[in-house]
């Protein structure tokens, strides 16, 4: 079952870490994704640029709003998400704990099962097919 | 070459880089798809033309001939830079390519960078703080100092400011473009409240010693004649006329020695006759549209007290008339407010304290001095004193503003004589 892994972080700490310690940093987390990868629980993932590139946007007034920033101001912000194959939660839960990256303190990872929505999926599509015949 | 010639050239030059070196900048910015390697390359441009013009003569076509020769020296930077490196290539080609393509830049074409670079730096993805210092650095070509020193802020925090927001429309690829028809509304509501804005803090800084800081209004009044030009959309004449109308009370407003002086105790003489004609003349042309929207009703109304030759004379109704449309458009408690005060003007003082009484009752404004002020002046007509001194000793406690607090410590004291 594919787990969604969200990794937060406080981009002060990484801000302040030396160019070195950044280095030795990214070096650990992406061995410990290859090893991932080799067993098979690496379904994808990618990071992302800092919280400040974000735009929000809302529903509001009867229209969309676009707003600069993230959508929380927090001091943790969401710098990157993983898919996980794992058996079950505790199976995800035992892989991220291992993850390099919760080292870096400030931060953390926020796992989350995905939900099957086929049978709503299919639904809809009747739906949206019974609409169309209608029409017809 | 003669001395002559070359302080001739540094003139004519010093003359083009005011009235041409934003929409160089702004070619520049589509052709090579990066603000600083835009800016650099117009700068490069500009040194070059020292040189050259000197030897050949001012080219026929000054804005064409400092276009392409900026192109040019960024291609000659990005290689050097990139001397080892074969994958940018491909994107020197292109850039080379898009120039040879490029016909001379005609004048519809240039207008169009200007509104891509302005619809830009207003981007609704940038802190709205970032899209005020980006725009009259780039769109007005203020330095980072002048910016700084308008909003008291350092010229550091400036810098970072729009070098964090230059990084975003990078990295982020915000794209370099007028919004498509179905966009235009909601952007161009943002560029009217950018340039609104830096009209505000110019009119009424929002801090400080001075009660007004004029550099900031007259970039502002720039910022619309130019969007005028550009795009003549009912609520861009509105703002300008808005802005206009305004300043046309500017030396009105306050006594020599700084003090704030009242609308209806303004010396009328004052008011700039010609920006009220034209002002009034923009509100009709945005009203007779059937399009416009809350920047031409408060320019209406401010073209309305403009006819006035006396507050007495005010056509009061008419303006609570306007009020109550813009109320409709765009609710909110501070134009609740402001009408309140022209029904005070229309039906006696005691209507308009009803209605100021209920927004406050309601929670909104508490926090407003300009709220607390207005109830203290209804109340002192209404003899009632204690009240009066209450609320002014509120707004008084709200002010930001040195001159504000000076009026309302005057007021203060007169209502204790």
């Amino acid at each position: 079952m594919k787990y969604i892994c969200l990794g937060y972080i406080d981009e002060k700490v990484w801000e302040k870490m030396s160019q070195n310690e950044q280095n030795a940093f990214m070096d650990r987390c992406f061995s410990y994704d290859d090893e991932l990868k080799k067993s098979g629980c690496f379904a994808n993932g990618e990071a992302l640029q800092g919280a400040r590139n974000a735009a929000t946007l809302r529903w509001k007034n009867g229209r969309v709003s676009v707003t600069d920033g993230p959508f929380a101001e927090t001091k943790e912000q969401l710098g990157g998400i993983m898919v996980l194959e794992a058996n079950d939660l505790n199976h995800a839960i035992q892989l991220m704990s291992k993850h390099p990256s919760l080292s870096m303190g400030g931060g953390c990872w926020e796992i989350r099962p995905t939900a099957d929505l086929s049978a709503m999926v299919q639904e809809s599509e009747a739906r949206r097919r019974t609409r169309e015949e209608r029409i017809l | 070459m003669n001395e002559s010639t070359s302080q001739n050239v540094r003139k004519i030059l010093d003359d083009i880089y005011r009235t041409e070196s934003r929409r160089v900048l702004a070619t520049l910015i589509r052709l090579l798809g990066d603000f600083d390697t835009a800016e650099d390359a117009m700068h490069d441009a500009f040194s070059a033309a020292l040189d050259q013009w000197q030897r050949d003569g001012v080219p026929a076509n000054p804005r064409a001939w400092l276009v392409s020769a900026g192109r040019f020296k960024a291609i000659d930077q990005i290689r050097r830079r990139t001397k080892f490196e074969t994958s940018l290539e491909p994107f020197i080609e292109q850039i080379g390519n898009a120039a040879a393509d490029e016909p001379e830049p005609d004048h519809e074409g240039i207008e169009d960078d200007r509104l891509r670079l302005i619809f830009t730096c207003c981007h609704p993805a940038l802190r709205p703080d970032a899209r005020v210092a980006l725009t009259l650095r780039e769109v007005c070509g203020l330095t980072t100092e002048e910016i700084a020193h308008a909003f008291l802020t350092t010229p550091p925090t400036l810098a970072q400011r729009i070098v964090r927001a230059k990084a975003k429309i990078r990295d982020a690829r915000i794209p370099y473009e007028v919004p498509s028809k179905e966009d235009l509304p909601d952007r161009l509501e943002v560029v009217l409240q950018v340039i609104y804005l830096v009209f505000n803090e110019g009119y009424s800084a929002s801090s400080g010693d001075a009660a007004t800081r004029p550099d900031l209004s007259d970039e502002a009044i720039r910022l619309g004649r130019l969007l005028k030009e550009l795009l003549p959309d009912p609520e861009v004449l509105g703002l300008l006329a808005l802005m206009l109308l305004h300043e046309s009370r500017r030396s009105a407003r306050t006594s020599p020695a700084g003090e704030i002086i009242l609308l209806e105790d303004q010396n009328r003489s004052l008011w700039n006759r010609e920006l009220i004609a034209e002002g009034t003349a923009l509100v009709e042309r945005s009203l007779s549209s059937q399009q416009f929207g809350p920047y031409t009703l408060q320019a209406a109304i401010a073209a309305v007290h403009a006819e006035a030759s006396a507050a007495a004379s005010t056509d009061w109704a008419e303006i609570v008339g306007l009020y109550s449309l813009l109320l409709r458009m765009t609710p909110s408690p501070v134009v609740e407010l402001n009408c309140a005060v022209a029904v005070a003007m229309r039906d006696g003082s005691s209507a308009g304290l009803e209605i100021i009484d209920s927004i406050l009752a309601r929670g909104d404004l508490v926090d407003y001095h300009l709220a607390h002020s207005a109830r203290a002046e209804l109340c002192r007509r209404l003899g009632r004193t204690e009240e009066a001194r209450a609320s002014y000793e509120r707004a008084l406690a709200l002010a930001q503003q040195e001159p504000e607090r000076r009026f309302l410590e005057k007021r203060l004291n007169k209502l204790q004589s």
